[in-house]
């Protein structure tokens, strides 16, 4: 084993915070430099971060790699359409409100029947429920539009006082769905960090690391892995609910396994180690996605080669890579 | 009573198709230890290359008995794609994490998805000659097609012959001690890069070998390399991974619950699988005679 | 005053007798050296009191009360801990952080997922504590992955210890290391687990080891007691010594 060296908690802490606060003046401001089509590829990458941000708590942290996440965000996606269609007002805040409770059962659910195995097993079953929804999308179409899927029509945002009508709607929407999503991707990103540095989060590494001796301080294993799965599928859950009022339409295609692989791939490109490596996989994505799909029809193919480069040649990931290079310069310099 | 016979056979036949992948893949874990979550994507590139290869051979005039071998020549082919694979993408990864195995195996499954795609496009790909080659006969009253009953047959040689080859052959003897102690089998002088190529070899061979065997009872169409996939998955959970004798019992039973289930609930027909396999995972999670 | 009793316990893998009908007894407050040959049983018998394996047959009693089919984290929570043989860390958390862990782990404060666990005071102060009796203040920010092998046999214990048990099994807890090192690592293990008045049971092969810092050595050969009693009684016994030297036993 390589010596670590000691990571001073305190300045760490510091620059983590200044790099953060930097970011988040810069996606403040960039609506007023960027087009309307930028910015709402901005915000599929801040809902894609999300997911991949929830995603990884099961991955990086508890040690437990899911291949069947799509679920989680097309539950999400489907009870929003639902809602829309059958229920009340096209409010945000409503979708919102219905959505969430949603996704949080489906993934206690869900998560219930995964937990009680490990690894092979454990992706097999996220797999193979999430085909099991994707073929009830498909085949329930009285309901669900089937391949067709359903439409979802423009909300009201912060209760009904922001509408968007008129030639300009779209772009007004967009604008102002981009400081939504942002300020709860804030709100994500806040809350995530907190659970991973809490007791909680630490149980999970250890659990991650060495089961049997987080077995031997008296941890219930079983019930973190739960409460992890509840906590990561309903973020996904949540990043579905955005999504879809964005898309404005929602298809069984975001629960096939190829939509779960994608999240999959997200956090691997970012880094699966390190908490800011989802992030920056789910932004990344989404810009390397819309490029691979405008040039070539055989994206999955690209998608594929390229995951499979990445975890001979890369395995960390971007963030784990830079970090990586950020040492080796650091170690220099002290050398020098 | 002969409706039933026929759905037993029907049966039986997608029995001998699922024991093929399925057995496969629990060859590979057995030695190995590795998951492929490529192996249906295999399976179909199995089913594609028999299609094409008997597609070309009529083009070309060539004899229908000929062309019956395209069976195993598509079986072969998916075993060279293993043997090229394994050291390529997957050895890197047997001291590594599991996470990167199945993550490896995953893109790969995505590139082989989409390389299908690029090769034949989107529209399916038949073989039915050979289906119509063998004459049809009567149950009953009902028409049945000779070659399912060939389908079958196979089926059963290929679990015999691969019985025999692990329990009685010296190679299997240096398989399953590979597979029961990698060092151990190591220090004795066990040449294990050559045994795992070959295991993983054969593994694809059979997934291959059952692609080739369905193509001409149904075209080879995008996508039945993740469906298979989840089903075999389905009769490994049940029967236990890295049992043979699970692989058969497994397929049999998701194979016979399956017709049952078209029968009576076809919309539902996966949901029954998947409900199936929680179960069993619930109950006994190494399966009926897993050695996870 | 007896802190565990074993009646009859049996364990047998296949052929072998690990644990034959052993009627173990651990007193309060004593340190316990169980000692003897590989494969004697010991880690075995200490693996079936910690729950680690079940019993074939027989009974556990903790303070009079049966744990024979305790789960581990009832076991725990009554206070029994263990460390292991073969160091068992949670090697990409630190230092701090391992020994943390046990801390929240008992107080229940594991699945607090709302607030961040360095900022929890009491656990903090008490997982500074325990550092500091086990020598390990200056490594607290180091990764449990990159300590030496001394030390994470320290660390080992810590984090059993961290649990405070009423009775704690120690695995071998100076193997793989040094003669030096062994010296500091059993004179700290004992002045804190004496100091902290936790009854301590170590399967130990070093007998100079054993010799020096026991209070009641017990030995075990082929699944069975051989021999119990205070170090000079040890010493005294004809047994003890034929296996130690390899003479056969008289019989």
């Amino acid at each position: 084993m390589v010596a670590q060296i000691q990571a001073p908690r305190g300045r760490s802490g510091f620059g983590l915070a200044a790099a953060a606060t930097a970011v988040v003046i810069v996606l403040i401001l960039a609506p007023g430099y960027f087009g309307t089509y930028q910015i709402q590829l901005l915000i599929f990458g801040l809902i894609a971060a999300i997911a991949a941000l929830g995603f990884n708590l099961l991955l990086g942290y508890t040690g437990l790699l899911s291949f069947g996440h799509s679920a989680y965000f097309g539950v999400g996606a489907y009870t929003v359409a639902l809602a829309a269609e059958h229920l009340g007002p096209h409010s945000m805040e409503f979708y919102l409100l219905v959505g969430l409770p949603v996704v949080a059962v489906t993934s206690a659910l869900f998560g219930y029947i995964c937990v009680r195995h490990t690894q092979i097993f454990f992706g097999i079953l996220t797999l193979a429920i999430s085909q099991v929804i994707y073929s009830l999308a498909l085949n329930l179409y009285w309901v669900t539009g089937g391949s067709d899927g359903m439409r979802v029509p423009r909300p009201a945002l912060l209760f009904g006082a922001l509408r968007f009508s008129g030639p300009s709607g779209f772009q007004q929407f967009i604008t102002s769905y981009y400081y939504y999503v942002l300020a709860i991707f804030i709100v994500c990103v806040l809350l995530m960090w907190v659970i991973v540095h809490s007791p909680f989060g630490k149980a999970l590494q250890g659990i991650r690391d060495n089961e049997v001796r987080a077995r031997f301080l008296g941890l219930r294993i079983r019930r973190f892995r739960w409460i992890a799965f509840l906590v990561s599928g309903t973020f996904t859950g949540l990043a579905g609910i955005l999504w879809v009022p964005l898309e404005g339409l929602t298809t069984p295609d975001v629960l096939y396994w190829t939509f779960s692989g994608e999240i999959v791939f997200t956090a691997l490109l970012g880094g699966f180690r390190n908490f800011t490596g989802p992030i920056v996989g789910g932004i990344v994505y989404t810009y390397l996605k819309t490029y691979m799909v405008a040039h070539t029809s055989y994206w999955q193919l690209g998608l594929g080669v390229v995951l499979v480069t990445l975890v001979l040649v890369l395995p960390t990931g971007i963030v784990g890579a830079i970090s990586l290079v950020g040492q080796r310069l650091r170690q220099r310099r002290s050398a020098a | 009573m002969a409706i039933l016979t026929i759905q037993i056979l029907n049966s039986l036949l997608y029995a001998s198709v699922l024991f093929l992948i399925a057995a496969g893949l629990s060859l590979i874990f057995g030695v190995m230890r590795i998951v492929n979550l490529a192996h249906g994507s295999l399976y179909a590139v199995g089913a594609y290359v028999t299609a094409w290869l008997v597609g070309t051979g009529i083009a070309h005039g060539v004899p229908l008995g000929w062309l019956f071998l395209m069976l195993p020549c598509g079986a072969l082919a998916v075993a060279l794609l293993g043997i090229v694979i394994e050291p390529l993408l997957l050895r890197p990864f047997y001291t590594r994490a599991e996470e990167y195995q199945l993550l490896v195996t995953f893109g790969l499954l995505q590139i082989l998805e989409d390389l299908m795609r690029l090769v034949w496009g989107g529209t399916p790909l038949s073989a039915d000659t050979l289906m119509d080659a063998l004459p049809i006969i009567k149950i009953g009253g009902l028409n049945y097609p000779t070659y399912d009953l060939l389908v079958i047959a196979i089926g059963i040689v290929a679990a015999v012959v691969l019985w025999a080859a692990i329990y009685h052959t010296r190679f299997g003897v240096m398989l399953r001690a590979t597979s029961q102690d990698r060092r151990m089998a190591s220090a004795l002088g066990l040449n294990v890069g050559l045994v795992y190529v070959v295991a993983f070899g054969i593994g694809c061979f059979m997934a291959g070998l059952g692609g080739a065997i369905v193509v001409p009872t149904q075209a080879a169409v995008l996508g039945m390399g993740v469906d298979a996939l989840v089903i075999a998955f389905v009769v490994v959970v049940i029967g236990g991974l890295g049992s043979l004798k699970g692989a058969l019992v497994g397929a049999i039973i998701v194979s016979f619950v399956r017709t049952a289930g078209i029968q009576f609930f076809p919309e539902l027909e996966l949901a029954v699988l998947y409900v199936i396999a929680a179960l069993v995972l619930l109950v006994r999670p190494t399966g009926l005679f897993g050695t996870a | 005053m007896i802190l565990l009793k074993t009646i009859d316990l049996r364990k047998q893998f296949g052929e072998t007798r690990a644990c034959d009908g052993l009627n173990f007894i651990v007193h309060k407050g004593e340190f316990l050296s169980l000692v003897g040959s590989n494969g004697a049983g010991k880690t075995t018998l200490v693996n079936l009191i910690s729950a680690h394996l079940q019993p074939d047959s027989g009974q556990i009693l903790f303070e009079d009360r049966d744990i024979t089919f305790a789960t581990v984290t009832e076991r725990i929570k009554a206070g029994i801990a263990r460390s292991f043989q073969i160091v068992s860390l949670f090697d990409a958390l630190s230092v701090f952080d391992n020994v943390a862990l046990s801390v929240f782990s008992r107080d229940g404060k594991a699945v607090r997922m709302a607030s961040l666990a360095d900022r929890d005071e009491d656990v903090r102060r008490e997982t500074l504590e325990v550092l500091g009796q086990f020598g390990l203040s200056s490594k607290a920010g180091v990764m449990a992955g990159g300590l030496a092998q001394g030390e994470r046999k320290l660390l080992d214990v810590a984090v059993a210890y961290a649990l405070r048990p009423r009775l704690l099994f120690l695995d071998e807890p100076t193997s793989g290391v040094s003669t030096h090192e062994k010296a500091q690592i059993m004179d700290t293990v004992s002045s804190v687990v004496r100091g902290g008045q936790v009854t301590a049971v170590v399967i130990e092969h070093d007998m100079d080891v054993v010799f020096r810092y026991s209070d009641r050595i017990v030995m075990m050969h082929e699944g069975a007691f051989l021999a119990d009693g205070t170090p000079d009684e040890i010493r005294a016994n004809k047994d003890v010594a034929s296996i130690l030297l390899g003479v056969p036993l008289t019989d």
